[in-house]
């Protein structure tokens, strides 16, 4: 006991040891690093990141991202490795098994009237916990175009990093990963696998047992779900727009009766649901189930490295292609640390951090900044970087279908439980 | 009001303040948000919309009766296992089986499973259990012919069947240790002798006189074993069906929904869940009086040749299959910590690893520090308390005495999450926003009652001649409370500190929603791993989480007989 | 009938015997009486005789109830009732239904069954008392009770360990003769467990002196 009260007491003593250091060194350490990001950015907006670097040393980000991933947990801490060492910000990793809880702690803290010193400094998020805190104001910019680093992005109005499940991002969050829904299937089990949804229906038919998804009020159950839905309904254009309960009712009628189909040759009869991804992935690990999902094309690639997936695990995509969005990171409006939260979102741009977590041997996850903007040293990093047999390449993906309007989410689960909880 | 027993009316303030008006303020802030007052997203105005609402939500019904049959079964089950096992304990029958010499060693089997936190046994059950899970693989395919494990709903089944083996297997050892506690106040063995000699056999006079006498003395962990079981949210999680799931996770899914809206449904379905237990508790009651009652009216009969056998045997098999079912979780949890790759059918780990654990021993993870730092201050926190408690009980005499215990034991009996977000938002009001503090706080609500739980029963039958022989030869009441009391009751008073470590480690709601994620923990490291794929790591927390208490209740066990040693 | 000793001891786990072999014969009506240092073994010779002993030891030796061997039958079969020091009246039950508890079964009929609970409350002198709780009882009321309880249920014979020990000396002396004229009555022997060499020679009956082996 005496050991680790000791031990938390030395951190706090180094800690401040550390500031004081560091705040009489500061214009050293700063310079350093820091030209390079500046120098195409105009003076004013040079001398107000200066001023929040200043700010934010000695601060620790509390970053509330979903921990069911260890090598994203990993990448998380080394993240905080670097921004301590460079700037003195440190990332605690706020370990979530859903991104709903950190909303909730928001939503609780203006509940009681805390609007300055709250425990979330920064939030993993997108799609539906996006729109629900843009919605209720409860995020802090806009403050994309204050980073130095977003001068990797491509920031144009329809482009992927602007929009977020069709919801403008209006500045509100960064992009640091990209997405792509793909399944993944035991190739040593599975040897055609079904490229299309109506070739599911038959696969299923013929397999009974073999296919799940996780559940509907999981991330990952929605999106298989609209997966289907952009594949079997007449006018997928229809979706870009928020819904309404005649375009809804016509959209996903041929989406019902395909799911009414295949339910029954679902494991366990579509009566129970992994809870999540990563529980479908263990299944198909263990051979319960022979097709998994994921958001990630490098999942079963990051899975076998791991020892988490067996090494004939490979990546499927649809022919018509797969759903595709990108993971941001957002600032309550209230976070106690938003200096700090802005330097950790810049530093997750930088060209070296994106290759870095890019690697296959560290997360595997693509890029999100714009190729067309890295000069050819930065490029070069990321041809160099090792690759994989079960790691597809950004054209085996062939294309990325448009998440649909948010409001369709919303709809579609509360139709599925209308329809299919007992 | 006398000036002379300020400790007493000192101890009954800050009862009130400390747990009373907590829990109460909780409910109350719940209980709003249920008839439509939650300032924080704009709702002002009373209203029933969210009890509308509550029952609109499909599949309502089905997590009720998933809750009451996981509730109900899981406590009928493991205090009927627990009655039985106590009059294994004391049967004394001339055939020794191999079984039967275990006996003595029936606590130090137990206790592991006592100390393993619930959500340790339900991830190494869930593991053990699964289609593909080590059980089947032990017997795949040479038995089963299973080359892929077979489409069977063996865990999170729709009836919430393994959700209640789990409940169980982790209850059991709490009652069965209460039980046998508790018995130590009735002259067992003579009373079995007389029976016997009367005719009876020992299942009759167990059931006709013991257990009538026993279960008066057990009633409160009973109690807390039906709120529990009612009211679980890991173990429902990680056993439970999730399509729809009971009626606790349920609530706690609705208060984490991204529509912040269902906040108020959310707080209706606590009130509701609050009130469901109530009436269990209520209704359990009831049947027990009724049984009770109708058995005392059955004894004038006189009948000896009560038909037990067919009773006993499924006791005798279900007793070591739920013993060994326990520690069979937490070795499962022990072999994935150790493993690399671990591929159906193999019946042990394809490839080893000890990666995880030269990590943790390099690299101290914060969640057990924090773990240790709650657990180490609010168990001795709540064992001053109740020693507090108690001895201005016996000092000072207790006219409230029925009335604080009740209170104390308040936060047990009533669901953690219908007065837990309300807590929060109460918290966050004073500006004590997920500090460690917080957290100890919330903690002691449950790790203080289950201190006292432990203590009460052995501080009362302390024999007080001891303490007035000591005042005799001009002891002063001080010294009479360190060298008398204290002393004589070394062993249960650190038993009592080791089962507040075990309470602490084990929570999870309280951790998670007190500690707004700022305050890390084991469980919650062990829980949220969980719903990952990584076995192997869950296995390396999980076992943690369940070496911490039995390292407490290790030295709990062996530093009254060093003593004694000593001496 | 009649209980037979035949050179009987009790061993423990280590082979060593508690005292020296006890051979008696105890006829129908007889009170006899066991006596002997205080920790010398009385009570386990009766606990070995009903057939409660722990399983750390052993019985050597026989005992003979109407000239058949029960020294090793289950305790249940063995109908020989025992009394020990305290009343050990279970108090979920009424006095009533401590006594219908003892009842034996051979009695039927709920009526006739009451009917004899209050026949042998009138015995011992506790008319009305069928409805009390045990607790409101003085020592004792709560010794005729037991005693009582343990003669309804009909043994073949009864083992007293010190049952009137913790009784003043004139209810020791009342209490005495009730059992005595009991014994008679009843007509079954019994085996009294003392350390008062008074109430062996009120007995009247066979003596046994246990002494350490």
């Amino acid at each position: 006991m005496t050991l680790h009260v000791n031990s938390i007491l030395t951190k706090r003593l180094g800690m401040m040891l550390s500031l004081l250091t560091v705040s009489l060194l500061s214009p050293l350490s700063y310079s350093s690093t820091s030209t390079t990001e500046v120098a195409s950015t105009n003076a004013s907006d040079a001398n107000l990141w200066q001023q929040n670097l200043k700010q934010a040393a000695g601060e620790t980000v509390y970053w509330h991202a979903w921990g069911g991933d260890v090598r994203t947990n990993d990448f998380i801490t080394w993240v905080g490795e670097q921004t301590e060492a460079l700037y003195d910000v440190k990332v605690k990793h706020v370990k979530l098994s859903s991104t709903a809880e950190a909303v909730t702690q928001v939503v609780a803290e203006k509940a009681a009237g805390e609007n300055t010193n709250g425990a979330v400094d920064m939030i993993w998020i997108n799609g539906p916990n996006f729109l629900a805190m843009k919605k209720q104001q409860l995020l802090h910019g806009p403050f994309v175009n204050q980073l130095p680093n977003s001068k990797y992005l491509d920031l144009s109005p329809n482009s992927a990093a602007s929009v977020d499940f069709t919801e403008a991002v209006a500045g509100l969050e960064v992009p640091w990963r990209l997405a792509r829904f793909v399944f993944i299937v035991d190739s040593k089990r599975v040897q055609q696998a079904p490229l299309s949804m109506a070739k599911m229906l038959t696969w299923a038919q013929q397999n009974p047992g073999r296919l799940t998804h996780p559940v509907i009020s999981n991330f990952m159950g929605t999106t298989f779900l609209k997966q289907a839905l952009i594949e079997l309904t007449p006018d997928p254009s229809v979706l870009q727009q928020p819904v309404n309960e005649q375009s809804f009712a016509t959209a996903t009628a041929p989406l019902w009766r395909w799911y009414d189909a295949i339910k029954p040759h679902l494991w366990r009869a579509g009566k129970s649901f992994p809870e999540n991804e990563s529980i479908q992935q263990q299944m198909l690990s263990d051979g319960e189930i022979d097709i998994a999902m994921a958001f990630d094309p490098a999942a079963p690639a990051a899975g076998i490295a791991s020892g988490l997936l067996p090494t004939s695990a490979r990546v499927f995509v649809p022919s018509q292609g797969t759903l595709g969005n990108i993971s941001f990171v957002a600032i309550p409006y209230n976070a106690s640390h938003t200096a700090g939260a802005k330097v950790v979102a810049n530093f997750l741009l930088q060209p070296e951090t994106q290759a870095h977590m890019q690697n296959i041997d560290v997360l595997g996850s693509f890029s999100v900044l714009d190729p067309n903007k890295l000069d050819a040293q930065q490029a070069q990093v990321f041809a160099t970087l090792p690759s994989s047999e079960a790691l597809p390449t950004l054209v085996d993906l062939g294309p990325t279908l448009l998440e649909p309007h948010a409001s369709w989410t919303t709809q579609l689960k509360q139709h599925w439980s209308q329809r299919y909880s007992q | 009001m006398s000036l002379s027993s300020w400790p007493k009316w000192l101890m009954l303030t800050a009862l009130a303040v400390g747990i009373l008006v907590p829990v109460l303020a909780g409910l109350g802030e719940t209980i709003w948000a249920a008839f439509g007052i939650l300032p924080a997203i704009g709702r002002h105005t009373l209203s029933v919309d969210a009890w509308h609402q509550l029952f609109e939500l499909p599949g309502l019904v089905t997590s009720l009766r998933l809750s009451l049959v996981s509730g109900f079964g899981a406590t009928l089950v493991s205090l009927m296992l627990a009655l039985f096992g106590s009059a294994w304990v004391y049967h004394t029958s001339e055939k020794e089986s191999s079984l039967s010499r275990l006996k003595p060693f029936s606590q130090a089997i137990l206790v592991p499973i006592l100390a393993a936190p619930h959500a340790a046994i339900a991830i190494g059950l869930a593991f053990l259990l699964a289609p593909s899970g080590w059980l089947a693989r032990l017997f795949s395919p040479w038995l089963t012919a299973w080359d892929l494990p077979p489409n069977l709903a063996t865990v999170q089944d729709l009836w919430g069947l393994s959700l209640t083996l789990g409940l169980i297997i982790k209850e059991l050892p709490f009652l069965w240790l209460v039980s046998l506690v508790a018995l130590k106040q009735i002259d067992v063995s003579r009373q079995l002798n007389l029976t016997q000699s009367m005719g009876y056999s020992h299942t009759a006079a167990w059931c006709k006189i013991i257990v009538p006498q026993l279960y008066p003395l057990i009633r409160l962990p009973v109690f807390v074993v039906l709120v529990y079981a009612l009211s679980t949210v890991d173990m429902a999680q990680l056993l439970g069906p999730n399509n729809p799931p009971t009626l606790a996770l349920a609530t706690m899914r609705w208060y984490n929904d991204t529509n912040v809206q269902l906040l108020l449904p959310a707080s209706a379905a606590s009130v509701l869940l609050g009130v469901l237990i109530a009436a269990s508790v209520l209704l359990w009651e009831v049947v027990v009086r009724t049984v009770m009652f109708t058995s005392k009216v059955m004894i004038r009969s006189g009948d000896r040749t009560g038909k037990y056998s067919i009773f006993t045997g499924v006791l005798t098999t279900a007793l070591p299959i739920t013993v060994m079912l326990g520690l069979l979780s937490l070795l499962v949890l022990a072999l994935w910590s150790i493993t690399w790759r671990w591929s159906f059918p193999d019946a042990l780990p394809t490839s080893w690893s000890y990666n995880y654990w030269l990590q943790l021993i390099t690299n101290v993870p914060l969640a057990l520090q924090h773990s240790l730092i709650v657990a180490l201050i609010s168990s001795g926190l709540a064992l001053t308390l109740a020693i507090a408690w108690l001895e201005v009980q016996d000092r000072f005499g207790g006219h409230f005495y029925k009335i604080t215990l009740w209170f104390i034991y308040l936060p047990l009996l009533v669901p953690q999450i219908a007065f837990l977000y309300g807590l929060k938002v109460g918290f966050l009001r004073l500006g004590l926003n997920g500090s460690m503090m917080t957290v100890m706080w919330a903690h002691l609500l449950f790790v203080f009652p289950y201190t006292m739980l432990s203590l009460v029963d052995s501080w009362r039958a302390l024999d007080k001649r001891y303490v007035q022989v000591a005042t005799s030869l001009g002891r002063s009441s001080w010294s009479c409370f360190w060298r008398i009391k204290l002393s004589l009751l070394l062993r249960p008073l650190l038993l009592a500190w080791a089962i507040g470590i075990a309470v602490s480690i084990s929570q999870y709601l309280p951790t998670l929603m007190i500690g707004a994620g700022r305050v890390e923990s084991l469980t919650i490291e062990a829980v949220s791993l969980a719903s990952g794929a990584d076995r192997r790591l869950v296995g390396v927390y999980g076992l943690l989480q369940a070496l911490v208490p039995l390292l407490a209740y290790s030295f709990a066990l062996l530093l009254p007989r060093l003593v004694a040693l000593k001496k | 009938m009649s209980l037979e000793l035949r050179s009987l001891s009790v061993t423990t786990s280590t082979h060593v015997s508690l005292f020296t072999a006890v051979d008696i014969v105890i006829a129908s009506g007889e009170v006899a009486c066991v006596m002997g240092p205080s920790g010398v073994g009385k009570s386990t010779l009766l606990n070995a005789i009903g057939g409660h002993l722990s399983t750390h030891f052993s019985v050597t030796g026989e005992v003979l109830l109407n000239g058949e061997k029960v020294t090793h039958k289950p305790v249940v079969e063995r109908q020989i009732g025992i009394l020990f020091q305290d009343p050990l009246l279970f108090p979920h039950l009424t006095v009533g239904d401590n006594l219908a508890f003892g009842l034996s079964s051979n009695v039927i009929g709920s009526k006739n069954r009451r009917a004899q609970i209050e026949q042998a409350l009138e015995q011992a002198q506790l008319q009305n008392f069928y409805h009390r709780n045990p607790a409101t009882l003085s020592g004792g009321q709560q010794s005729r009770v037991a005693l009582m309880r343990a003669l309804l249920a009909q043994p073949q014979v009864l083992l007293l360990d010190e049952p009137f020990s913790k009784l003043d000396l004139e209810l020791r002396h009342t209490m005495r003769e009730f059992l005595f004229a009991q014994a008679k009555q009843r007509n079954i022997p019994m085996l009294l467990a003392t350390h008062e060499p008074a109430e062996a020679q009120a007995a009247n009956g066979p003596l046994v002196i246990l002494m350490p082996a």
